[in-house]
């Protein structure tokens, strides 16, 4: 059944599997990367990944995925040590580190690619594929090691969960605990740089940074809740790996790799606007409620003010005299104030308060300004 | 023999500690016994090495010289028996959690690697919170609290971890009266169950209302001792420089009586 869906279109199928594993792995750690204020730590791995690349082909001398992936790996985790060496024991900061090491390996990188295009082989071609990703040349056994390496990543996710969220949110209390912070920050590391190197045949150096920080600012706009984030961000990740794959390959000249991020990012681009809580639209409509019922409420309050003067509270007075002492635009806060049947207005400019305006003028007044909880 | 009895009635023991940041030092040659079941404030001014003395003591901070014990051992084999509450400004509050979870943290020591946060824990996490009067917060997130709230999470996270000395950093910071009072309860409390408390304080004003030790440190530590031994003019001028607003104010009133 799988072999006959294998067939049936080989390398959709092949495609389709890798940005499938590619979309999970980088989509569940890039929630750890963001939240530990480590996005652009994915960005120098994946270029410090790429000098590695070309030292295991000249050593292998064949595009033998695990080979090429060790390389990775080891180069980018070398990028990583670099980092903080630069940041422990220069002053410099950790953006100055981040640009240098990123130029270094990725020049180192290019330099052993041109020499590599000297280099008498049949193999050679379909390297520099790795700079922004290429589809087509992915073969059964990288999916293979991809899969075992998400599978890794996963298990490891599920096992350190309390671990990693700790070490997320507050590293020095965890250290009080007693839990070895900077093994658990090496290993927490590690499987980004796997999650990173993963991706790197498929969307390529240059672009894989946005697979390690764009699921996670996704997902943040959605939940508060941790689980949730990793869930959704792993969501986020193979959802535009798998639609990324089906329009790359429905358009024809558009590469896969690419696509996929451009997806990964419109979903960022919707989160951000039109999320519920966090989103931008949605603060614009909150504030512009919030705005109108403070006019609305001060309104209350001040009428309740005027009216003192006067034995019947109900009475009505004319907007302008209402207007002098309140702010802002006295005849939409009335208008407000009406529609919630809270004022009253018998003739064209007289407006005087219903039983429950009135009565919902005296408990503001009694309230306002006092927090409900005090502190 | 006699000298053995009374390290052995120290909560803490520190001897010598020197803690450097290049060239520079912030601790210089500290001495400090602190006896079990007081409430001790760690008083100075802004760059004593208040933080870094609290957090030398919790091996957080490799000192350059010295040694620290805990109730007779090293830190290290001693990490269950302390509890720690950070500053606030520490953590990203925008941390996508709740309150009751980030209480439940103050369990991780005990549970140990691997395993998850047993209806007990999550029993006693609630119990906390209501102790800190947070009880109708649990499921809040943590980007709806208030800084006086995040506060009593902190120390509410510090109490689950049912330990027998603990360090709070700044506790009082940033927050309002009715919080300042409910912490200094607890730490009371905390003190009349024989537990031990070392605070990073910065307010003179409250000094002896609140704790019974105190230890008045700029870089090298002025004095130390009970409250009302140690705060005598002259140290206080010592500490700081003679420009604390305190002292003024404090001379005027005995000016005065």
């Amino acid at each position: 059944m799988i072999a006959e869906f294998f067939q049936f279109n080989y390398t959709l199928s092949i495609v389709m599997a890798g940005a499938f594993i590619l979309g999970i792995s980088s989509g569940l750690l890039s929630s750890f990367a963001v939240l530990r204020q480590q996005s652009l730590l994915g960005d120098v791995i994946s270029h410090a990944a790429f000098p590695g690349i070309a030292i295991a082909f000249l050593i292998m001398m064949t595009k033998d995925p695990l080979a090429l992936f060790c390389g990775a790996m080891v180069s980018g985790w070398i990028g990583t040590l670099f980092v903080n060496a630069i940041v422990r024991f220069t002053t410099l900061s950790y953006d100055a580190a981040f640009g240098i090491i990123l130029s270094v390996f990725f020049g180192l990188g290019i330099v052993l690619l041109s020499y590599i295009q000297k280099v008498p082989s049949s193999e050679k071609a379909g390297l520099n594929s790795f700079l922004f990703g290429s589809a087509s040349t992915m073969l059964y056994q990288d999916i293979i090691t991809m899969a075992l390496f998400c599978f890794i990543i996963i298990l490891f996710i599920f096992f350190f969960w309390k671990e990693f969220k700790l070490l997320s949110f507050d590293p020095d209390f965890m250290s009080s605990l007693g839990f070895p912070v900077h093994k658990l920050n090496l290993l927490l590391t590690t499987l980004l740089v796997i999650s990173i190197v993963i991706g790197l045949q498929m969307v390529g150096v240059v672009l894989m940074s946005a697979m390690v920080i764009a699921p996670a600012a996704a997902a943040r706009q959605w939940t508060s809740h941790l689980g949730a984030m990793v869930f959704l961000s792993g969501f986020f990740g193979l959802l535009s790996g798998v639609i990324g794959t089906l329009l790359s390959n429905s358009i024809p000249h558009i590469s896969t790799g690419p696509m996929i991020v451009v997806i990964v990012s419109f979903f960022v681009v919707v989160s951000l606007l039109f999320a519920p809580h966090r989103g931008l639209i949605w603060n614009w409509i909150q504030n512009y409620h919030y705005r109108s019922n403070i006019r609305a409420n001060s309104m209350l309050v001040n009428m309740l003010l005027f009216s003192e003067s006067q034995t019947d509270p109900y009475h009505c007075h004319q907007l302008s005299a209402l207007t002098a002492i309140g702010r802002g635009p006295a005849l939409r806060a009335m208008k407000e104030l009406q529609r919630q049947q809270l004022v009253r207005n018998p003739e064209a400019d007289l407006w005087g308060f219903t039983k429950r305006g009135y009565q919902k003028a005296q408990h503001l007044q009694a309230t306002l300004f006092k927090d409900d909880h005090g502190y | 023999m006699n000298a053995k009895l009374v390290d052995d009635d120290c909560a803490v023991l520190v001897q010598d500690l020197t803690v450097a940041y290049r060239e520079k030092p912030v601790l210089w040659d500290i001495d400090l016994k602190i006896p079990k079941g007081v409430l001790l404030a760690i008083v100075g001014p802004n760059g004593a090495g208040k933080t870094t003395l609290l957090r030398s003591i919790m091996g957080l901070i490799k000192p350059a010289a010295g040694n620290v014990s805990i109730f007779g051992q090293s830190i290290h084999q001693q990490k269950k028996a302390i509890g720690y509450m950070p500053q606030r400004g520490s953590v990203d509050w925008d941390f996508p959690t709740d309150a009751l979870d980030v209480v439940m943290m103050g369990r991780y020591g005990h549970l140990g690697w691997f395993k998850r946060p047993s209806k007990t824990d999550k029993k006693l996490a609630l119990d906390a919170l209501d102790r800190v009067g947070m009880a109708d917060f649990s499921h809040h997130q943590l980007n709806q609290l208030s800084g006086g709230q995040q506060q009593r999470v902190f120390l509410a996270r510090a109490l689950v971890q049912d330990a027998d000395l603990y360090f709070m950093d700044e506790p009082f910071v940033g927050v309002d009266a009715v919080t300042e009072k409910t912490i200094i309860e607890l730490l009371k409390q905390l003190r009349s169950q024989a537990k031990t408390v070392v605070v990073v304080h910065h307010d003179l004003q409250t000094l002896s209302d609140y704790f019974d030790w105190v230890s008045l440190l700029n870089v090298r530590q002025i004095a130390y001792g009970a409250v009302n031994d140690v705060l005598t003019q002259e140290n206080l001028k010592t500490t700081y420089g003679g420009r604390s607003a305190f002292l003024t104010a404090n001379q005027s009133a005995h000016n005065q009586s």
